[in-house]
Formats: C-alpha cells, structure tokens, sequence
C-alpha cells in the first residue's frame, strides 16, 4: 500500500501538514484557536454528516500549488479536502465573517429563543455560534414558525421548534440503528424531524441523538426540568455494560445523579456511543465506578461551579482557599435561594420528566 | 395580473424560420409515431452512429460546440469527456426531463411530439458514453407523457433500436422513464439522482460529482432533453457544420418557450442570430405585445435568471442591439444583462407589476427550497414575506434594503444553485425595478389598486461618449 502523501495548507496565515484527503475544517482544528470554523451540523463520527449548516463556510484564495486560482464561491470547510499548497481564509476574511453572521441570522430567524426554559441551554452549539459571530437584535418581523407537538416515545424529547436541521440524528439513527425510523418529513421550512410514522424510538442506542443534537430539539425526558446544567457537575464513569463500553458521563449534583451521557470531545463530539440502559436506567452513583471531574473548558458555563478533584473524596486544597482565606463552595446553594427546588423533593429519582405537580405536592 | 407562468395555456404555434434541425419535421402529422418518423429520416443519425465509434461520437459533439440546453450553457462534449471510466463499473446516461423552471416547456413540447427524436438522441448518447442502462427522470406533473415515451421505446425496442446486441453492435441499451413526485428542486442533477435512487431529493455535496459518482456511486452524465435531442441533428450533419449555425459559441438551434403577454406565445425553435427586438416583434415568433400594450420587462430565460426593463432587454448598456444568444444576452454581466439559461422567455407587460411578480417568484422558490441548508431554508421564506408585505401596501422603505441584504447573503452560499435561482430574481428587480418598490411603500393605498405602469422602463438609455 502507497502511503498517504502530505499535504500543506496554510488557513489564516498557519500553515500544516496533513494527510490528503483531509477537510479544511479538520486541518483547522489540528491547529485549534480561534481559526477553526464552528461547525454545526458536522460530526466527525457520522458518515457524510456536514455541509448543511453553511457556518464552516470560509474563502480558499489559492485552491493549490498547480492550480493556484481561487475558488469562486465560499466553500464548506467539513466537506472540503485540502489540496497541496491551498491557502484558506476564516477569519482573515470580511467576506467569511459576513456570510456567517448571515448563517447566524438565519438560524436564528424561526428558532424560539426559549433558552430560559431549555433543557440544552448552557451546553448548547447555537448559543455558542450566536454569542460568537451573532448580533443582537433581529431584523425578522414575522410570527416564527411552529410545529406540532410530537410525542416520539418515554425517553426523549423532541422540541421541533427548536430545531435547526443538521441531520445529525438522521444520520445516526441511519448509522448506528438497524431499524430506521426516524428522518425527515416535509421540506423548505416546514422540513422536519419526524418517526415513520407516529412511531416512538425504541432502538438500544437511538438515545445518542440527544448528544449529538446541537440545540435543544432532542432532549432527555428522564432530565427534563430537573436542573440547570451549570449546576451539575460533570464525572466520567464507567460500568461494566453488556451492550456498550459503559463509558459515560455522569451529571452529579452531591450524590444524585441528574442524568447520564456520552463522554464528549473537546470539539462537542461524542467519543464513544453509549446505550439507552446506562443513559436513562442508570441513574444512582452505586451503579457506576466514578473515575473523576470531567475536563470542561474553562469558557464553558459548566465550568462554574465544577472545579477538578475526585469526588466522594476531600476536595484536593486549591489556591482560591490560601488567597481568601476560606474553603470555597462546592457548588452553588441553590436550595437556599430557590422555592422551586425543594430540598425535600428527590428531582432525580422522579420517573421521566419533572412536572409541576411534582413541587406542588403537600 | 400576473404573468401567465401556466405553460398548460400555452398554444404551440411553431412556424417556419430560418433554420430548424429539432423541430424540422414539426409540420408532419403522425411524427411521434414509429413509421412515419422513419419514413422522414428518422433513426438515420443513430444507424451512423453506431458504426463510428463511442470517441468519434463524443468529438463530434466537442466539434460542435453545443452547450447544455438546461440552463447552464456547459459545454456538452467537455462534460462528456469527464465521465470516468473504471474497469468494471456500469457508468449510467440520466436524462433530466424535470422541467420545472416556471415559463420553461421546450422539452415538454420535444417529448410530447417528437418522443423518437429524443429516444434517437438518448441512444446515440448512451452508446457514446457506454451507457447500458439509461433513465429518463420526468417531472410529475407531466403525468401524461410517460405513457408517450414508453410506447415510444417500445415501437424502438421492437424495431431492433433497443434491447440486446442493437443492429449486431454488441452494444446492449434499456431506457427506462421514471417520474418524479412534484418537487422542483429534483432537477437540480444531485438532487435528482438522489430521487432517482428512491430517496428523498436532497442535492448532494459537490464533489464528487456525478462524473465520478453519480447514480449508485456509478460515473454519471446528466443532460437536459433538448441537448440529448441536439445530437441527433449534429451526427447527422456534423460537428462542424452544427458549428457554423448561430455566432461565436453560441452554436446550433435553441428552442425558447413564449409565454406572458405577447400574441403568439409557444414554442420556438431559434438560430441564435435573430435580435432580441426581432424575436419580440416580428410575426414570425412571438408576434409583438398583446392587446396593444407597451413591452416593460422581461426573463429571458426561465424563472430564476435576472430580470430585465425593455430599455436594456432589447439594447445593452453600451447601446449595442442584444441578441438572443448565451453571450449577447449575457452581456454586462448581472448589473446590465441576463442570461440565455433554460430558454423560457417570459414577457410583462406595461399593466404588470413586478413587486408582485417578484413576490409570486419568491414563493415558488421558497415552497420548493429542500430545507437542507440554512440560508435557503430560512432566506427563501423571509424574502417571499418582506415582498408580500410590500406588494400589499405594508412595506417600510428599510425593506428594500433589508430583501438586498437578504439575497446577497443566500446568493454563493448554499450547496445547489436554488439558493442563486432564488437570490438573482430578487436582486434583479430591485436593481432595475427600485422606484416602483419605493412606490409602493410611499403609496399603500394607490398600490392596492392600479399598477405603476410602464415609467421610464423602455426610455433609451444614455450612453456615455466612449463606453
């Protein structure tokens, strides 16, 4: 077998090596920073995921060294493979940084704005790319779209409304399922995720699309209103499993635990599929071997609140406490300042989603 | 109001011209059947073929120098010769009968009434791309036609021009018609080779493209029907001679289909030498404008290509007289011209509004967008909202910069070119149509009641000494 040639391509002035066959966007996230287009609705692990979003989209000024020509239009960053000697601008180029504050609008233009009362919000892709290459203010004057409710089964939740078609659930439930019964119904803006037909999802891994989703379109019933997600904190564990590799991720506040998921990357991607058992079944800390904090970049809202050290064990001491002079909070006190959340009320060992009634009770 | 976009109003009136290969034998009764279009030559062009061999057959397209009847004016032999050929791989000849471009019915007419004028061209084309298996991808709607063309192949197949071993060749053909559900957006080539492969018709990411993976991954060329119908006439007379019909690289005949508001709208089938003026007024085509009314504006070619007022439609910006042809009409680029794209001339005129014109555009582009990419799922419907606002009297000024804005940030930027079919109307009526958008902002109520008329659209245009 020949090997791989190398190939160099310079984004925004940073040139490095890649194998062919590379996309743009991945060579931009070899070099990391600020030079990495956001991707949207790209996921490394699903096959032929990408080019939708159109937020990846940046300027190739020199397509290579033997055809140094421009490309004409802006180009999708995860579809595109380098050639040798490309030269690529993101975000040394007013054209790329228009067309993405363009994409943001769009994107922007029927979504709810519901983040008080979503689920995904503080974890959440498009209020990341919003804040990032977002404006304030709309220039949409029109009643937003909205869906019919849709009830796709016990564990997870789909919020059509909220929704910005990146596919990426299709291609898992494409992908990872044997039983496909979930895809797109309709088209141009009244495309939307649907079951075939009125169908709920019941395949063993068919809880990855909550992870994979960048909004908050598919969430966790058995989460559902029970917490913010800045105030649980992330642990990787692990258990042994007869379906997957066990290896998740658990969202703990003291010893509860709020919900279960996919370890993920430091790009947002799932780093191994984990099965609907440990997600939505596992939900006491005796069932799982606590590894440690899971690695939060510090940008991140759920870095508030979630400091390293092993839990169950003494916090190891960190600075903070020699600087002021006291033992930091472990975690915000939210009992003491909310009526809503009820010390007396076990929100993680309530069945499915928390409902009002729940906190109403005598 | 409005345009008359419903080809189905439209009478055929095809007369005598200059120069006529697609639609030469128009006049005889019985055509589309078997007999009597062998009789008058038919089936000539593919018993010639068929003893030359599969690159003498693509050369002599190269030679004639005919570009792609659908829209976009590619070179039709250039694309051949892309085709990969790995060992061992079918390669497939797909022929996009989804003409769904409103104002556009020149293949419409071709398949209904010289369906072996087509089967001929798509035979020729098959064996020169090694095609066994070829597909005819129809629009929907066009529910009656199937039947035509499958009756057609059949009388073809029995005659010994289908099937196994044709003419003792070795060369094995099967031509199937498959009809697509009603989407505009499977005439886009990957889209429609998604539909054809029975999923939903979503473009693909390009590349690769078809020419290298195209239907089942196969190598795959995708050509409109007319140009499939085009190179019956050029083996027949050849490249060459093909080539000296029209000007420059404008090569051969061209069919247009009329519609709007001149007194013959129809089918017609052009030289590519005739004036835009000419092709307007004269008797021999469209017959002038109907009912006495004064020409505004017009789309030379199909829905999607920039809009022109009669002042640059019929002279360009450096006062020269425009031709019909790909690059006479293409002249000035998108600020002063349009383009020859699929061949659907629509006329307004001076009792025609194009706000609401515009806004009818718009909401066929966004009733047809696939919803795959962003700027065209969510640009489509906020412009089809903001013109319907206008054309109804609620406009605010803001909003005319407010649709620019909006269509310069879809146009380039989404993965098939309805993201530019839907921008470009867009962009053209506002560039040479803002006073009368300004007039329905400043008079909401005038606006609701009579249109703006001709104004200044057909004054002749200044030249600057020296452009």
């Amino acid at each position: 077998m020949s090997e791989t040639p190398n190939f160099k391509v310079t984004i925004d002035n940073v040139s490095i090596e890649v194998p062919a066959g590379t996309t743009i966007l991945n060579a931009a996230r070899q070099i990391g920073g600020d030079i990495t287009p956001p991707a949207m609705c790209y996921y490394s692990k699903l096959k032929n995921s990408g080019g939708k979003c159109r937020t990846c989209l940046v300027e190739v000024s020199k397509g290579s060294e033997k055809d140094p020509r421009p490309m004409p239009k802006l180009m999708a960053s995860c579809r595109t493979t380098v050639m040798d000697g490309m030269e690529v601008k993101n975000i040394t180029s007013e054209r790329v940084l228009e067309a993405r504050k363009g994409v943001v609008e769009f994107l922007l233009l029927n979504h709810p704005l519901d983040c008080p009362v979503c689920d995904q919000a503080g974890e959440c892709d498009l209020q990341n790319l919003s804040y990032e290459h977002g404006t304030e203010g709309t220039r949409y004057e029109f009643k937003r779209r909205t869906f019919e409710k849709e009830d796709i089964g016990p564990y997870i939740s789909l919020h059509m409304n909220r929704c910005i078609m990146c596919f990426r659930c299709v291609y898992v439930a494409d992908q990872l399922t044997d039983t496909r019964e979930h895809g797109i119904l309709e088209r141009g803006d009244h495309a939307q995720i649907s079951t075939m037909l009125g169908k709920a999802l019941e395949h063993d891994y068919i809880g990855n699309v909550i992870d994979v989703c960048p909004v908050g379109a598919l969430t966790d019933k058995t989460f559902r209103f029970k917490n913010r997600v800045w105030f649980t904190k992330p642990l990787d564990a692990h258990r042994d499993c007869p379906t997957c590799s066990g290896k998740a991720r658990l969202w703990m506040r003291g010893d509860e635990v709020f919900r279960v998921t996919a370890r993920k990357d430091k790009w947002g991607e799932v780093e191994e599929w984990i099965c609907n058992d440990c997600r939505f079944h596992k939900k006491d800390a005796k069932d799982w071997v606590v590894e440690g904090p899971s690695i939060i970049p510090r940008s991140s809202v759920i870095a508030q609140g979630h400091y390293a050290g092993n839990v169950g064990t003494t916090p190891s001491p960190i600075l903070i406490d020699k600087v002021i002079g006291k033992e930091p909070k472990f975690t915000l006190e939210i009992h003491n300042i909310s009526d809503v959340n009820k010390p007396e009320i076990d929100l993680s060992k309530i069945e499915g989603p928390a409902h009002s009634d729940d906190f109403n009770k005598k | 109001m409005g345009v008359g976009l419903s080809d189905a109003i439209c009478c055929f009136l095809v007369l005598k011209m200059a120069r006529k290969l697609l639609l030469e034998n128009d006049h005889i009764e019985g055509i589309r059947y078997y007999d009597t279009y062998r009789k008058n030559g038919g089936y000539r062009a593919a018993e010639k073929a068929l003893k030359m061999t599969p690159e003498e057959i693509v050369e002599e397209v190269k030679k004639s120098g005919l570009r792609g009847r659908g829209g976009a004016g590619f070179p039709t032999g250039l694309k051949w010769s892309f085709l990969a050929k790995p060992d061992g791989v079918p390669r497939h000849l797909v022929c996009n009968a989804d003409e769904s471009e409103p104002g556009t019915f020149k293949d419409r007419y071709l398949m209904e009434f010289h369906p072996h004028l087509f089967i001929e061209g798509l035979l020729i084309s098959s064996f020169a791309l090694g095609s066994n298996t070829t597909y005819v991808y129809i629009r929907g709607e066009y529910a009656w036609i199937p039947d035509i063309l499958e009756q057609a192949i059949a009388e073809a197949k029995n005659n010994g021009w289908l099937g196994k071993n044709i003419l003792g060749t070795g060369f094995d053909c099967e031509i199937y018609v498959h009809r697509g559900a009603g989407a505009y957006i499977c005439g886009e080539e990957t889209a429609l080779i998604e539909s054809l492969e029975g999923k939903r018709g979503n473009p693909r990411m390009k590349p690769p493209f078809p020419a290298v993976q195209g239907v089942w991954m196969r190598p795959t060329v995708v050509n409109n029907v007319e140009t499939l119908a085009a190179v019956v006439p050029i083996i027949n007379i050849g490249g060459e001679e093909y080539a000296k019909i029209g000007v420059g690289r404008s090569t051969g005949t061209k069919l247009l289909s009329v519609c709007g508001n001149v007194n013959k709208p129809g089918v017609y089938e052009i030289d590519m030498t005739c004036s835009v003026e000419e092709f307007i007024y004269s008797d021999e085509y469209c017959g002038g404008i109907a009912n006495g009314r004064k020409l505004k504006a017009c789309i030379p070619g199909g829905s999607s290509v920039p809009i022109l007022p009669a002042n640059l439609l019929l002279k360009t910006a450096k006062g020269e007289t425009r031709y019909m042809n790909y690059e006479s009409l293409n002249d000035g680029g998108f600020i002063t011209g349009s383009m020859m794209g699929s061949g659907g001339f629509i006329v307004l005129d001076d009792n025609q509004c194009v706000v609401r014109h515009t806004m009818t555009l718009a909401r066929f582009y966004n009733h047809e967008s696939c919803g795959q990419c962003s700027p065209c799922r969510e640009g489509t419907g906020w412009m089809y909202k903001i013109l319907k606002n206008i054309e109804t009297g609620k406009g605010k000024m803001s909003d005319i910069d407010l649709l620019w804005d909006i269509q310069r940030k879809i146009d380039g930027n989404t993965i098939c070119p309805l993201g530019e079919a839907a921008a470009w109307p867009v962009a053209a009526a506002i560039r040479h149509f803002r006073d009368e958008f300004e007039w329905h902002v400043t008079n909401p109520e005038e606006s609701q009641n009579r249109n703006f008329g001709l104004a200044h659209y057909a004054d002749p245009i200044h030249v600057p000494a020296g452009a």
